[in-house]
């Protein structure tokens, strides 16, 4: 959604609660404005952002070996970034007036990492019983709730992984429901409010969950045999299914609306969000591990038309790369987790390069706290293995999965994700390579403003929760 | 080239694995050999019947008939010990009916021998050692007791006999997790132990007066026996500092205990009280998030800061340990990258878990030392290295794992003549 729309959708918001207010009165729905023409509208962005860049002014980075993150990689290269733009990127960039120069001799360049996967804020530190407000279990489609409303802002995870060179991250729900709920996309900028973090403009996600979970946790949870439906993976489709059909006549309700007016129909926020993913606003995310289920949700997929963005975990993606491919769905993986459950037991190290060289766009995400703050290793571990199978992926290549791709599959790629000119300059200044267990983030920029630098106690956010703690502004 | 030599010699060796030791000379390697030496260039080993028996600079060519591997000037190092894991008593860790790590159905405690349900041939395993693992400490884990019963030591060739140490230590959780296995409280947990001393110390004669003991039951106390003299390794789960400084306090009590801590996120606090009373400590390198009120002041600063301050520190991968226990040497990398020297860092996976477990002839390279040994494609702590060779007892490992076999079934996906399922 552009800036103009959502100013649109907010004047729409006011004379929304008008009309509603007039259906809620049993009238005529008559205003003095009119409301034969001004039909009652879903307010789209009830939470909206109030993310504003801090100042950053003219930076010139120096020298650097750059990743462009769209397979580009330039030695002694020079990054300009004016305003919280990027402004160019080349080997010899003259410094403009006033620029801050910044010699980054020796040291990588490369776009802010963002993990499309993590449970900051909702699963936060400390992981005490009052903190888990990543999973609203209380039924198998809970697609009405959102994680923003879950986000403690005030999570220490959060400036962890920021010094991990994070600047964007999807906080998603958790995956015991087969409809988890709306995922959100942040800034990793300390802020006050969710609101403070939220990515100005990027679409709402729908965190779905394939596989064992769902009918674990209803099936056979509580100690009761048998629970609640989904029992099976069978009732699990059936699961989607059934919130499908019921989706697709809510749209067809208010698409009737839209077009012939008359009383608009009861809103109901679990299908407003289903809706919103057959309309194409809302972008799906499932968690899902095993070759064959995938496969079967893409077909769910085109039964009711929609698509799945990004599959999670995706352990077994390796298997049928060519078929992700074909269907323009990505798969956010880790490099290298196993073994935990059933599903995630064929996990094998090379499951990321696999899918890259099949063609189908490959995700390093983390879902985790202490996996969020080194992904460049991850990918740097399945680099490796990839070449040592003969998958030959260049660092530069790599990058792909870091920034690129994880920002298409949050549709905010038009805004971040790469060092082209005119993008947010999410930049990290590496030590060294970053393909390398040595390697740390030195600084960290979010819309150009250094939001982290390594050893600076001014510049490295110390949470609340850790204020008058013994870890209160130690090296982390 | 260097490849075409190795790989030659692993499939010679597949048609022989578990069998006996190879004589070998390895040359032209970079060594790390966790002994005053240092780390030495252009290094020649010899290897004869599963020892270390010559270690020379420059090498000479050895003596004709032996199997002779240029290492290309690479890094060899002596085979990485995990001090801490849970590799072989788990497949799935979600499916009870493959998982030996605990018990919540048992009444017994110290009596539990993780070696008991080990499966040399369980999948983690060989996963493990083609990363470089060649010997670990597998834990059994808490259930029903604060004292989650004995650890063992074991090799990873995957063969029968690969058991180094049965019994080698007995592990208790006095942290949050023991307080709440122990009825919900530090003070419970530490009445749970008390108790059990008292009846391990006391058997068996007070189990003539009574069936059963403060604590633990008849055969629990007669297996506690070893530890409680000392005679055992006891190792302890905890991180906050006051609970460390309350198991400092013990091993004053009780000077002949064989103590280490792991986990101790909040070590660092109390480095020189851990130093002065001799107290190795194994820690997650990755750990530094306040995860709970026990780790508040959790750092990647922990490691420099206990090493620097003379404490005996080991590293361990201690998330997903059944799977994930070969991440230990990123493990070590990370502690490199935030102020551990890389002696330090190797020292933490090889030679301190050897001197922590008692496991002599382990965890360096020299003369009479157990060849268990890996060779390495780069920098053994950098994420992108993996090893070239691992050789346990002399003997070059398969590098074959499910997971290798999975990928090479999978690299081609072209099924138009046959399915995939035909091939292997």
């Amino acid at each position: 959604m552009g800036r103009q729309m959502k100013h649109k959708l907010l004047t729409m918001t006011a004379i929304g609660a008008l009309a509603l207010m007039a259906t809620a009165c049993g009238g005529s729905g008559a205003s003095d404005k009119g409301a034969s023409v001004d039909k009652f509208e879903i307010d789209r962005n009830p939470f909206p952002s109030t993310y504003k860049p801090y100042p950053s002014g003219t930076v010139l980075l120096q020298n650097a070996t750059v990743l462009d993150g769209i397979g580009g990689q330039i030695e002694d290269g020079d990054v300009l970034l004016v305003d919280g733009k990027v402004k160019s990127v080349g080997d010899d960039i003259a410094a403009p007036d006033g620029a801050t120069i910044i010699d980054a001799t020796g040291k990588w360049v490369t776009p802010g990492i963002i993990d499309n996967h993590s449970h900051l804020g909702v699963y936060p530190s400390p992981s005490v019983g009052a903190h888990g407000d990543g999973n609203e279990i209380s039924g198998p489609v809970t697609s009405e709730v959102w994680s923003e409303h879950g986000i403690w802002p005030q999570d220490p995870g959060f400036p962890r992984a920021l010094a991990g060179g994070v600047t964007s991250m999807q906080i998603l729900p958790g995956s015991a429901n087969l409809f988890g709920g709306r995922g959100v996309t942040l800034k990793n900028v300390p802020s006050r409010t969710v609101q403070g973090m939220k990515f100005p403009d990027a679409p709402y996600t729908l965190k779905m969950a394939c596989g064992e979970n769902p009918k674990r946790v209803y099936g056979y949870g509580g100690g009761r045999f048998p629970g609640g439906a989904p029992y099976s993976r069978m009732g699990n489709v059936a699961g989607y299914r059934t919130a499908w059909i019921k989706a697709t006549e809510y749209k067809r309700q208010w698409d009737k609306y839209a077009e012939e007016g008359g009383d608009p129909p009861n809103r109901d926020l679990e299908l407003d969000t289903l809706m919103q993913v057959l309309n194409g606003d809302i972008l799906v995310h499932m968690h899902c591990y095993r070759a064959d289920e995938m496969a079967q949700i893409m077909d769910i997929g085109k039964e009711f038309g929609y698509k799945v963005t990004s599959f999670h975990h995706a352990v077994e993606s390796y298997k049928i790369a060519d078929k992700l491919a074909e269907n323009g769905a990505c798969s956010s993986m880790w490099a290298d987790w196993w073994g935990f459950k059933m599903e995630a037991y064929d996990g094998i190290r090379e499951n990321i390069p696999m899918v890259h060289k099949a063609g189908a766009c490959a995700i390093v995400h983390s879902d985790s706290d202490i996996g969020i703050q080194r992904q460049n290793q991850e990918a740097a571990k399945a680099l490796a293995d990839g070449r040592r199978a003969g998958i030959d992926i260049s660092k530069a290549d790599a990058w792909t999965w870091l920034s690129a791709n994880p920002a298409k599959s949050l549709g905010v790629f038009d805004q971040t994700g790469s060092l082209e000119v005119g993008k947010d300059a999410d930049v990290v200044v590496w030590s060294g390579d970053p393909f390398s267990s040595y390697t740390k983030a030195d600084i960290v920029m979010v819309d150009g403003a250094i939001m982290f630098e390594r050893g600076n106690p001014d510049r490295t956010p110390v949470m609340d929760f850790e204020l008058g703690q013994p870890g209160e502004g130690d090296l982390k | 080239m260097i490849r075409t030599t190795l790989l030659a010699a692993a499939s010679a060796l597949t048609l022989i694995a578990g069998a006996n030791a190879q004589d070998m000379t390895i040359v032209n390697a970079k060594v790390w050999t966790g002994t005053d030496a240092g780390t030495l260039d252009n290094a020649a080993i010899d290897i004869r019947n599963g020892e270390i028996t010559g270690i020379r600079q420059n090498g000479t060519s050895p003596r004709g008939g032996v199997e002779v591997i240029d290492a290309d000037g690479k890094w060899l190092t002596p085979g990485i010990i995990s001090p801490f894991a849970r590799v072989g008593t788990v497949e799935v860790n979600a499916e009870d009916s493959t998982n030996d790590m605990s018990a919540s159905g048992s009444h017994f405690s110290v009596a539990l021998r993780a070696a008991d349900g080990f499966n040399p041939a369980a999948t983690p395993v060989a996963i493990t050692r083609i990363e470089g693992v060649t010997s670990m400490a597998v834990a059994p884990a808490n259930a029903g007791n604060i004292i989650a019963g004995q650890g063992f030591t074991a090799k990873t060739t995957g063969a029968p006999n690969s058991i180094i140490e049965d019994r080698a230590f007995v592990f208790v959780d006095l942290g949050e997790r023991g307080a709440g296995i122990a009825g919900g409280s530090r003070p419970a947990a530490w009445a749970a132990l008390r108790g059990a001393f008292a009846d391990a110390r006391g058997y068996p004669a007070r189990f003539m007066a009574h069936n059963e003991g403060d604590s633990l039951t008849r055969t629990d106390a007669q297996a506690f026996g070893d530890a409680v003299r000392g005679r055992q390794l006891m190792i302890i789960a905890a991180h906050r500092a006051s609970d460390i400084r309350q198991i400092i306090g013990l091993k004053e009590d009780n000077p002949n205990l064989n103590l280490t801590i792991v986990g101790a996120d909040e070590g660092w606090m109390v480095a020189d009280e851990l130093a002065a009373a001799n107290i190795p400590v194994i820690i997650d390198p990755f750990s530094n998030l306040p995860a709970s009120f026990a780790q508040l002041g959790a750092t990647a600063q922990n490691a420099q800061r206990l090493i620097a301050a003379g404490v005996p520190t080991a590293f361990s991968h201690l998330d997903n340990d059944a799977h994930q226990t070969r991440l230990v040497l990123q493990s070590a990398g990370n502690a490199v990258a935030n102020g551990t020297s890389f002696d330090d860092a190797m020292a933490a996976i090889t030679t301190v878990p050897a001197m922590i477990h008692g496991m002599d002839g382990y965890g360096k390279i020299e003369i009479g030392a157990i060849a268990d040994m890996v060779l390495w494609d780069g920098d053994p702590l950098e994420v992108m290295t993996a090893p070239d060779m691992v050789i346990i007892d002399g003997v070059s490992q398969s590098m074959e794992s499910r997971q290798t076999k999975l990928r090479d079934r999978y690299l081609d996906l072209d099924e138009s003549e046959k399915p995939l399922a035909f091939k292997r």
